[in-house]
């Protein structure tokens, strides 16, 4: 799927054609300024072109390609606005608030950085790992599927207006209940998980979907810049206050916050190994994203409401995931989901980050949206080699693994160390930067639970390694190491985990551009891309 | 060679040394030889980089920023110098006593031994010549990562419960107190290099003093402060050789050292003197001492005599920075070179007792004393110097302990350090006595000699330091001057 074939699908949606192919020429070096709308678009027409190549062969270098690109996009897009400035791009030419604008800050190319290295670090993974779990029939629709999620999660990060994030939440989701559903190949329960997963997140996108609506009857615009202002307008305005809650709430599922979380531990315990690492490496992430917009760009910190609803609400619900959701994830004994229910205590820590609506809390919150995804990734990685050889991943079936397989249960130690917030892994990077904003702040007692809960996770990773460790094997499993198309993306992302947690300059600094944007919106906004400009 | 590649080196080549044992697991004569030839590698690097500053405090090397003004760094001080120096040393001596120990009691994995032994070594030194709190750290818990596979080298149940003991409460403290204590340092100061005369000075309010040093008091698990000490008589369940080196020098001497780091250039001495925040510190160190003392005399198993022993001799050093003054700190830092030689001393000539007669328990050790008399004799020099007699290193350590809580007018801390010579007479020459002067029992067979050289050899070379170390302890206490004087 090239570059081209996307600008030019972009270019006939454009206002005037003629004028569009004269301008072709002059197109070749204004790639770059259609980079907002292409890093989602090239992954999103990459979909169907799989399907209509209908070759399993090609699915997957196709697949891969576009990942890839999305990949450099971001890059380029975060190399861009790392200054602290934003991209307005405006859809076929429209100006916003009419047409739809993607508007690109560093809070949220940081995300479709981490969205699209992940898929990128996946899918040669998946390329092993799916061979072993979906029938081969069933490998282009999964390519597809995953090209969907892919866009849709994208799509999401980069749009600037709220019904078109919504369009976007809507294909990412679907796509993922498919996904989820093709774990049935191997454990039935996949179809029972998925269908709860569809109630609770269509559950989710309907609040969201009220929420907007609600904004919407008072403001009459969806753009999301020019919401924020209408809003500063009206501070008492009731209407506005209810659609502030159904986005929260409707958010608050998308996210797992506890104790809306109820989809996720089977969703990643049923899923194909694969999508178990990219869904938890990426899916709440960019749910906790839309969160932070709608918080901090739309409604602002200055918004009277917010204060209340962020200090009474979800700061205790975030504390409530991070030790009720540790404490189960102690007693668990499949280990995918005692990671799924540590997925939820993490997500915990990032809403923590959030509630405490100060701007190093924050920039820890958003490090944490990637020293997370990496971390997880890397485990779920682990996991899924271990049901490879081993059949599953319950304790009784890894037992002694770590003998087995050695090179594959060091990068799960790397793993379960930064969950733990071992220093020298990405993990404790997040967790300084959270401790350092609750201590900035005075709350003493806020930076003891942080650090007590993470002792939790020691006890439930200290579980996992003496099962992998400290057992015998057992006779009947594959005595192999995992193959080497599994093994180097779980090293690619267990060494990111380590340097990420010794060279944090750059993931730190981008998280704190973040949140300077997030808090006190961009320095300057660059208007680029459109058509008709 | 520039200063910034020697401290490299020293982590650099037990690091190396790790690696090549998990490579050349199959060839144990090869691989056992690299690791000694690496031990003395390591402590020439550790003699050149004393021979280059002559032990002067040196600038900051910044190795790696992890976040902005977060940086990985190392620099020269005469504490951390000593500590580096004890430690490689007694490496070598280790490593030779370890290979003779491994392979007369027909241990298991000992390639996953020496390599998790060689990173223990790393770590310690990148901990000594840490030049921040957050470097120093890092290798804190790399410290115990690594260790924590050898106290589970067993593989046992007792192995691996201790095991867990040992990670539970030194990763537990670490993260929950000693993590807390780091950033709130951090925040308030806003910096977390080591400087003399301390960084908080004006930056706390001092009704907050004394519960920031608790936080890094108890935090500092490896100290070994009551009641966060369980974790070290568990950790006796690992092979002696760890036991001896790591769990009588690098890692409980880590903990004292961080102690001591926090007291001169976190807190500074002075600063600590003026808002009184250490007094409590003081009493806890006090009670430490007498109170692991009596535990130390009701164990009838060895190891864990001496774990308890190693305790209260802990507590001595974090009672040194407690007072407060330069003599103090000049005390707690000769105490942690003195006690190194004496317990190493006292693990070793254990270890070889096992070795011969696999009795670990000290009522079966009635009338040993004439089979294995190199081990028993080490084994006396080691607890006389433990007690503090001359001319045995322990005395001058005690002395100056004794002298600075006299300056401070600490009349009932003299008590405390006299009674402990007192309870330690009564724990550790008891079971020398037993050896030589009790008959031996009916069960105990005539043929028992010492084991092999390698095993007797390295206790008594390590007692025979003892007597060395008294008469060299004024060249060592000159040395560590400079950390002393920038106090009052």
């Amino acid at each position: 799927m090239s570059g081209e074939a996307a600008s030019g699908a972009l270019a006939g949606h454009g206002a005037e054609a003629a004028q569009a192919a004269g301008k072709a020429a002059e197109q070749a070096p204004g790639l770059m300024d259609h980079l907002p709308a292409l890093v989602v678009l090239v992954p999103f027409l990459a979909a169907p072109l799989v399907v209509l190549l209908g070759a399993r062969r090609l699915a997957w270098p196709v697949t891969f390609a576009a990942a890839l690109f999305s990949l450099a996009a971001a890059l380029a897009l975060l190399s861009q606005v790392l200054g602290g400035a934003a991209i307005s791009y405006h859809i076929g030419g429209w100006a916003p608030p009419l047409g739809i604008e993607y508007r690109i800050d560093a809070a949220n190319a940081f995300v479709m950085v981490i969205v699209s290295a992940i898929a990128v670090a996946i899918l040669p993974y998946a390329r092993a790992s799916i061979a072993a779990e979906i029938p081969a029939r069933q490998h282009v629709l999964f390519h597809a599927l995953f090209l969907l999620a892919l866009a849709g999660l994208l799509g999401v990060s980069a749009t600037g207006d709220a019904f078109n994030l919504f369009v976007f939440l809507e294909i990412s989701s679907l796509s993922t209940y498919v996904l989820v559903a093709m774990g049935a190949y191997r454990d039935k329960r996949a179809l029972t998980t998925a269908f709860n997963y569809l109630l609770m997140g269509t559950t989710g996108a309907t609040f969201f979907v009220i929420g907007i609506g609600f904004l919407y009857m008072s403001t009459g615009t969806l753009n999301m810049a020019d919401l924020a202002q209408l809003i500063a307008q009206q501070p008492g305005n009731r209407t506005i206050h209810a659609g502030f809650a159904f986005i929260l709430v409707g958010m608050g599922l998308k996210v797992a916050m506890y104790p809306l979380h109820l989809w996720l531990p089977g969703a990643y315990s049923y899923a194909p190994s694969a999508v178990s690492a990219f869904l938890a490496a990426t899916a709440t992430k960019v749910a906790v994203y839309v969160m932070l917009r709608f918080l901090f760009s739309v409604f602002g910190p200055a918004y009277p409401f917010e204060a209340s609803a962020l200090g009474l609400v979800v700061l205790p619900l975030a504390l409530l995931a991070m030790f009720a959701a540790s404490f189960i994830a102690i007693f668990q004994v499949n280990f995918k989901k005692m990671l799924a229910y540590s997925s939820i205590a993490q997500v915990g820590y990032m809403l923590l980050g959030i509630a405490m609506l100060s701007q190093t809390a924050l920039s820890g919150a958003i490090v944490h949206l990637f020293n997370h995804a990496i971390t997880k990734a890397t485990l779920f990685m682990v996991i899924g080699a271990y049901v490879l050889r081993a059949g599953g991943a319950f304790y009784r079936d890894i037992e002694g693994i770590g003998r087995v397989m050695p090179l594959t249960s060091a990068a799960g130690v790397i793993g379960g160390l930064s969950l733990i917030g071992v220093p020298g892994t990405a993990g404790f990077v997040s967790k300084w930067l959270l401790v350092q904003g609750a201590l900035e702040k005075g709350w003493w007692w806020l930076a003891l639970l942080v650090v007590a809960s993470s002792l939790l996770a020691v006890v439930y990773v200290w579980k996992g390694i003496e099962v992998a460790y400290l057992r015998s094997p057992r006779d009947d499993v594959d005595r192999r190491e995992a193959p080497l198309a599994m093994l180097v993306p779980i090293w690619v992302m267990a060494i990111a985990t380590i340097w990420f947690g010794l060279s944090a300059e750059w993931t730190v600094g981008a998280a704190r551009t973040a949140a300077e944007a997030l808090m006190h919106g961009a320095s300057e906004i660059v208007i680029s891309g459109g058509v008709g400009r | 060679m520039e200063l910034a590649t020697l401290i490299g080196l020293s982590m650099a080549i037990p690091l190396a040394a790790g690696l090549q044992n998990v490579l050349l697991a199959r060839q144990q004569n090869l691989r056992d030889a690299l690791t000694l030839l690496a031990a003395v590698a390591t402590f020439a690097t550790v003699l050149t980089i004393l021979g280059r500053t002559g032990g002067e405090a040196s600038a900051t090397m910044r190795a790696l920023t992890v976040m902005p003004g977060l940086d990985i760094a190392f620099a020269i001080e005469p504490l951390g110098l000593i500590f580096a120096l004890i430690a490689s040393g007694l490496w070598i001596v280790t490593h030779i006593y370890g290979v003779g120990y491994m392979r007369g009691n027909g241990e298991k994995g000992h390639a996953r031994f020496f390599a998790a032994f060689s990173l223990a070594i790393a770590s310690t030194m990148g901990l000594a010549f840490a030049a921040n709190m957050f470097t120093l750290f890092l290798f804190y818990e790399l410290l115990t990562l690594s260790t924590f596979s050898l106290v589970a080298h067993k593989g046992t149940q007792e192995a691996l419960s201790g095991a867990k003991t040992y990670l539970g409460i030194l990763m537990g403290t670490s993260i929950g107190l000693f993590l807390v204590a780091v950033v709130w340092t951090w925040v308030a100061a806003g910096t977390l290099d080591f400087t003399p005369g301390g960084i908080l000075s004006g930056h706390l309010p001092a009704s907050l003093v004394p519960v920031l040093l608790a936080l890094y008091a108890f935090g500092i698990g490896k100290a070994a402060l009551m009641p966060f000490h369980r974790w070290l008589p568990a950790a006796m369940v690992a092979p002696t050789p760890v036991s001896a080196l790591l769990h009588a020098v690098a890692v409980v001497k880590a903990g004292v050292f961080t102690m001591l780091k926090v007291g001169i250039y976190i807190f500074g001495t002075g600063f600590l003197a003026e808002t009184g925040a250490s007094t409590w510190l003081m009493w806890l160190a006090a009670w430490t001492i007498i109170a692991a003392s009596v535990i130390a005399m009701r164990q009838d198993n060895l190891k864990r005599r001496l774990a308890y022993s190693t305790v209260s001799q802990l507590a001595y050093i974090t009672l040194g920075m407690a007072l407060a003054t330069s003599m103090g700190v000049l005390g707690g830092g000769l105490h942690i070179a003195t006690h190194a030689v004496g317990k190493i001393t006292l693990f070793m000539a254990a270890g070889s007792i096992y070795v011969a007669t696999h009795r670990t328990e000290i009522s079966q050790f009635d009338g040993l004393g004439r089979a294995l008399p190199v081990s028993f004799g080490a084994f006396l020099i080691g607890a006389l110097s433990i007690i503090g007699l001359p001319p045995l290193a322990g005395a001058w350590s005690k002395w100056l302990l004794i002298l600075a809580a006299a300056d401070t007018g600490q009349w009932i801390i003299i008590g405390v350090l006299m009674l402990s010579s007192l309870l330690n007479i009564a724990y550790l020459l008891s079971i020398v006595a037993r050896a030589f002067f009790l008959p031996p029992a009916e069960d105990t067979p005539q043929a028992w000699s010492e084991a092999g050289p390698l095993v007797w050899g390295p206790p008594a070379f390590t007692a025979l330091l003892c007597v060395v170390l008294f008469f060299c302890a004024g060249a060592v206490t000159d040395f560590l001057a400079p950390i002393a004087e920038v106090a009052p």
